[in-house]
C-alpha cells in the first residue's frame, strides 16, 4: 500500500461511476484537479494530466464508518488515529467516526478537542462521537452543546450499555436538543450476566457462559420506544440477533426514529466459529447463531439495515493469547470489511454492488449530517476504487492496524478495494 | 492404541476407544489389589500435574496412578488468585515444553484451556476438568463403575442429579454414557440445568420421585452454596426437598437404586449420610476405580510398556 499526494490534475479512466446517491452506474470518466472533484463525464484532460487506469473498476464514494475504536488516548499500543487511518485507506475507508471509550473517555469539549486537533493531521477525516454520560457511568449527561461545537457528531457511552432507562431517555431528549443520535450499545447487563459468547448449543458444548439473544433485542426495544416517547434519533449499533432486526423493522414501519447498523463479522460468521476456542472470534455483541447470521444478512437486503459499520476494535496479540475467558472482546475490522460483505452478499443472495454500497457510504453519511453528494463538481475527491469480483485471500500482510487481531485472516474473499483517494493524496494497494 | 494423541474430552471420542479404556482399567484395579500396587510401564516417563485450581482429590488420584505405573511425576499448583490469569499460561506452556515432559494432566478454571495448551506442548494433555466444559477421566471412572456393578452400559438408566450447569462431570458423562449406549436423564431445578441440553440426547426432568422410577443408577452431583446467593435456588431447606437423595425418598420407591457421587460430597443436602454409607451406594469404589482408570489412560496415551 502507498500513499503519496495526489497530482495536480488526475484522470481517473475507463471507469464504472457507481453513484449511490442517485443509484446509478455507468461508464465514466473523473476529472480531479487539487484534490476536488472537476468534471465527470467524457471531460478532455489536459496533457499534464496523470492518468489512473480504472478499466473493469467500480469508483464510488469513499466508504464511512460511523463505529471504530482508535484506542487514542490511552492504548497507543493497540491503534492510534494515524496507525487507524492507514487501516481505514486499506479498506477503502475515507471517513470514520470514532468511539469515546477510550482512557480518559471522550466526555469533555476538551477531549473532543484533542481529536480533532489530531485528526487534521491524519490522511483520512475523523470525527469524535462524544460520551453520552461523564466517565461513561451512566448516571450525569456530558456538555453535549460544547462537545458539538467542538466536532462530536453523536453520542454514545459504547462498550457500555446505558442501563438507566430515565437517563437514556433524558439523554435522546437533549440531544435530539442538538440533532445529534445516541447510539448506545444495548446489552442488558445483569440479563447477559457472564456470558461471553452467544448463548445456545455451542455454548453448551464448549462449557462457556451464555448470553442470551435477549439481553441485546430488549434493550433494543427499550431504546427505540424511548426515543419514540422523546421524539429524538436514536441509532442501534452492531445488531447481531433475529429479534433486534424485527423490532427495528417494526419501529420503522410506526415511523420511529431509528436507524441500525451491522458488522461484517456478524453477517459473515456464526457462534459455530467458536468451537476451537479462538480468542479472534470473542466479540461483543457475540457472534450469534445461524438463523440470527441468516437475518441480519437479509436486513441488508430488505432496507431495515442502514449502515455497515465495523466496530474495528484492535487488541494487543498479548491479550488475545490469554484463554477465552481472560481475553479481551472485539476484533479488528476495517481492512476486511468490504470484501467480506461483498463475498457474503454475492454468494448467498446474488445481490449487487449497487444495492448495499448505500450502506458503507450515503446512510452513514446521512446518519452523521455529512455530505452525501460526492460526486458534484468542487467537491472534495473522496472516492473508493473497487475490483468488486476479484478473488483474493485475506492475510496478515493484509493488515495494517497496529493490532493484528482480524478472525478473517486466511479467508478468501471476492471483491477487493484498489485505491483510495481522500483529503488530497491518494492511496493506491 | 487410542486414535487421539490427547484426552481434552468425551465429545465424539471413538466408543471403541473409551471400551479399551474401560477394558485396560479393569486390569490395573487386579494390580491394585495385589499386595506390591505398583508396575513398571511407565518407568522413565516424566508427567506434570498442572492444577491452576484446587483440587486435592482428582491430584491425588492422578498421582497415585503415576506412582503405581512407575512415572515420574512433578506438581504445579497455583491457585488462580495468585497467578495473573491467562497472561502467564502461554510461558507455563512454554516452560513444559522447555522441559521435555511428556504428559501434561491439567485443570484449570476456564474452558478449552487444555485445547489450547495442546497449542503449545507436544506433550500428551490429560484435562483434568476445563471449568464447566468437560472432566473425562471422571465420566470414564464413573463408567467403569457402572459396568463394575452391572456387567455392562448399553441399556442402563442413568440420572444425573443437581447442578448440571456449573458441572464438567456432567457434560463428559452425556458424552460417554450416551457414546456407550446408556440413556441418560438430568434432574435438578431448571435453573440448574443449562438451556439446549436435551439436543445432546438427554432427557430433562424436574421430579426426583419420577427419575428414582426409571433408573438403574443416580450419580448426583455437588450442590455449590455459592450458587444459593445469586438465586439459582433459594434454599438448602427447598433444595434438600426437592433434590436431596435421602432414605425416606429410596425407602418410598424400595428399589435397589445404585447410588454414585463424583465428591466431595454435602451430606446432609444433595446426599445423607445414611445413603452414601449404604450398601448401595458405590461412593468408595469410584475413588479406587478413578485410580484403575486414570492408570489406564496414562498407560494408553503414552504408550507403557505391556507389564512383564
Ligand atoms: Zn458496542
Amino acid at each position: 500500500m502507498k500513499t503519496r499526494k495526489m497530482p495536480k490534475v488526475l484522470l481517473l479512466k475507463n471507469g464504472t461511476v457507481l453513484d449511490p446517491l442517485k443509484g446509478t452506474s455507468s461508464k465514466k470518466d473523473i476529472i480531479i484537479e487539487n484534490g476536488k472533484i472537476k468534471s465527470i463525464g467524457k471531460p478532455k484532460a489536459p496533457k499534464s494530466a496523470e492518468v489512473l487506469d480504472c478499466t473493469g473498476k467500480v469508483i464510488t464514494h469513499g466508504f464511512c464508518d460511523v463505529h471504530v475504536h482508535f484506542r487514542e488516548p490511552g492504548r497507543e499500543d493497540k491503534e492510534t488515529l494515524a496507525t487507524g487511518s492507514r487501516a481505514a485507506l486499506a479498506g477503502g475507508f475515507t471517513r470514520v467516526c470514532v468511539m469515546p471509550n477510550t482512557n480518559p473517555p471522550l466526555d469533555s469539549p476538551e477531549s473532543i478537542r484533542f481529536i480533532t486537533e489530531k485528526a487534521a493531521d491524519c490522511p483520512i477525516h475523523i470525527h469524535p462521537i462524544g460520551a453520552v454520560t461523564k466517565g461513561q457511568k451512566g448516571m450525569e449527561l456530558t456538555e453535549m452543546a460544547a462537545m458539538v461545537r467542538e466536532g462530536a457528531v453523536a453520542f454514545s457511552d459504547d462498550g457500555l450499555p446505558i442501563a438507566n432507562a430515565a437517563v437514556m431517555r433524558r439523554a435522546l431528549e437533549y440531544a435530539s436538543m442538538l440533532k445529534k443520535p445516541i447510539i448506545n450499545h444495548a446489552e442488558d447487563l445483569d440479563l447477559r450476566d457472564d456470558g461471553i459468547m452467544n448463548e445456545g448449543e455451542m455454548s453448551l458444548k464448549l462449557g462457556l457462559d451464555g448470553n442470551t439473544f435477549l439481553a441485546e433485542s430488549m434493550m433494543v426495544f427499550r431504546d427505540i420506544e424511548l426515543a419514540r416517547l422523546s421524539g429524538a434519533a436514536v441509532h442501534i449499533p452492531h445488531v447481531s440477533t433475529k429479534e433486534s432486526v424485527t423490532h427495528v423493522a417494526a419501529a420503522k414501519k410506526n415511523g420511529a426514529s431509528v436507524t441500525a447498523e451491522v458488522t461484517p463479522h456478524h453477517l459473515y460468521f456464526n457462534d459455530e466459529a467458536l468451537v476451537s476456542y479462538n480468542t479472534h472470534f470473542k466479540v461483543a455483541p457475540p457472534l450469534r447463531s445461524e438463523a440470527d447470521r441468516k437475518t441480519l444478512v437479509k436486513g441488508i437486503t430488505s432496507g431495515t439495515i442502514d449502515c455497515i459499520a465495523t466496530d474495528h476494535a484492535p487488541h494487543t496479540i498479548e491479550e488475545k493469547e490469554a484463554t477465552f475467558t481472560n481475553a479481551p472482546f472485539g476484533m479488528i475490522g476495517l481492512e476486511s470489511c468490504f470484501a467480506a460483505v461483498n463475498t457474503i452478499l454475492k454468494k448467498e443472495k446474488n445481490v449487487s454492488l449497487l444495492d448495499f454500497i448505500a450502506l458503507l457510504t450515503v446512510n452513514p453519511r446521512k446518519l452523521m449530517g455529512f455530505d452525501t453528494d460526492l460526486f458534484q463538481e468542487g467537491t472534495e475527491a473522496e472516492l473508493t476504487i473497487l475490483s468488486p469480483d476479484e478473488t483474493w485471500v485475506f492475510d496478515e500482510d493484509s493488515i495494517y492496524s497496529r493490532s493484528l487481531n482480524s478472525p478473517f485472516t486466511g479467508e478468501s474473499f471476492i471483491g477487493k478495494v484498489n485505491a483510495t483517494l481522500v483529503r488530497g493524496n491518494m492511496t493506491v494497494l | 492404541m487410542l486414535k487421539q494423541k490427547h484426552l481434552l474430552g468425551l465429545e465424539g471420542y471413538p466408543a471403541q476407544d473409551i471400551k479399551t479404556i474401560i477394558d485396560t482399567a479393569f486390569s490395573f484395579r487386579e494390580v491394585l489389589d495385589r499386595p506390591i500396587k505398583k508396575v513398571p510401564s511407565l518407568q522413565g516417563k516424566t508427567i506434570v500435574n498442572l492444577f491452576f485450581e484446587n483440587s486435592t482429590r482428582t491430584r491425588i488420584s492422578f498421582e497415585l496412578a503415576q506412582k503405581r505405573l512407575s512415572a515420574d511425576t512433578v506438581n504445579f499448583s497455583a491457585s488462580t488468585s495468585s497467578l495473573k490469569k491467562g497472561e502467564s499460561f502461554k510461558d507455563t506452556a512454554q516452560n513444559i515444553e522447555a522441559m521435555k515432559i511428556d504428559a501434561v494432566v491439567m485443570r484449570h478454571p476456564d474452558p478449552g484451556a487444555p485445547l489450547h495448551l495442546t497449542k503449545h506442548v507436544d506433550a500428551v494433555v490429560i484435562n483434568a476438568g476445563d471449568g464447566k466444559h468437560e472432566h473425562p477421566t471422571q465420566a470414564i471412572l464413573d463408567m467403569m463403575s457402572l459396568q463394575e456393578v452391572f456387567g455392562k452400559i448399553k441399556g442402563l438408566n442413568v440420572a444425573l442429579v443437581g447442578d448440571i450447569s456449573h458441572s464438567r462431570v456432567a457434560l463428559s458423562n452425556i458424552y460417554g454414557l450416551t457414546a456407550l449406549g446408556a440413556n441418560v436423564t438430568v434432574c435438578g431445578p431448571p435453573t440448574l440445568i443449562p438451556p439446549h441440553i436435551e439436543t445432546l440426547g438427554v432427557k430433562v426432568s424436574h421430579d426426583l420421585d419420577a427419575v428414582f422410577e426409571w433408573a438403574d443408577a443416580l450419580n448426583i452431583l455437588r450442590i455449590q452454596m455459592e450458587r444459593m446467593g445469586v438465586g439459582l435456588f433459594p434454599s438448602v431447606r427447598e433444595y434438600r426437598n426437592l433434590f436431596g437423595v435421602n432414605t425416606e425418598r429410596l425407602d418410598r420407591h424400595g428399589k435397589e437404586l445404585i447410588i454414585m457421587h463424583p465428591g466431595p460430597m454435602n451430606r446432609g443436602i444433595e446426599i445423607d449420610s445414611a445413603v452414601a454409607d449404604s450398601k448401595q451406594a458405590i461412593i468408595l469404589d469410584q475413588v479406587l476405580n478413578g485410580v484403575a482408570s486414570r492408570m489406564a489412560i496414562l498407560y494408553l496415551l503414552l504408550g507403557g510398556k505391556a507389564e512383564e
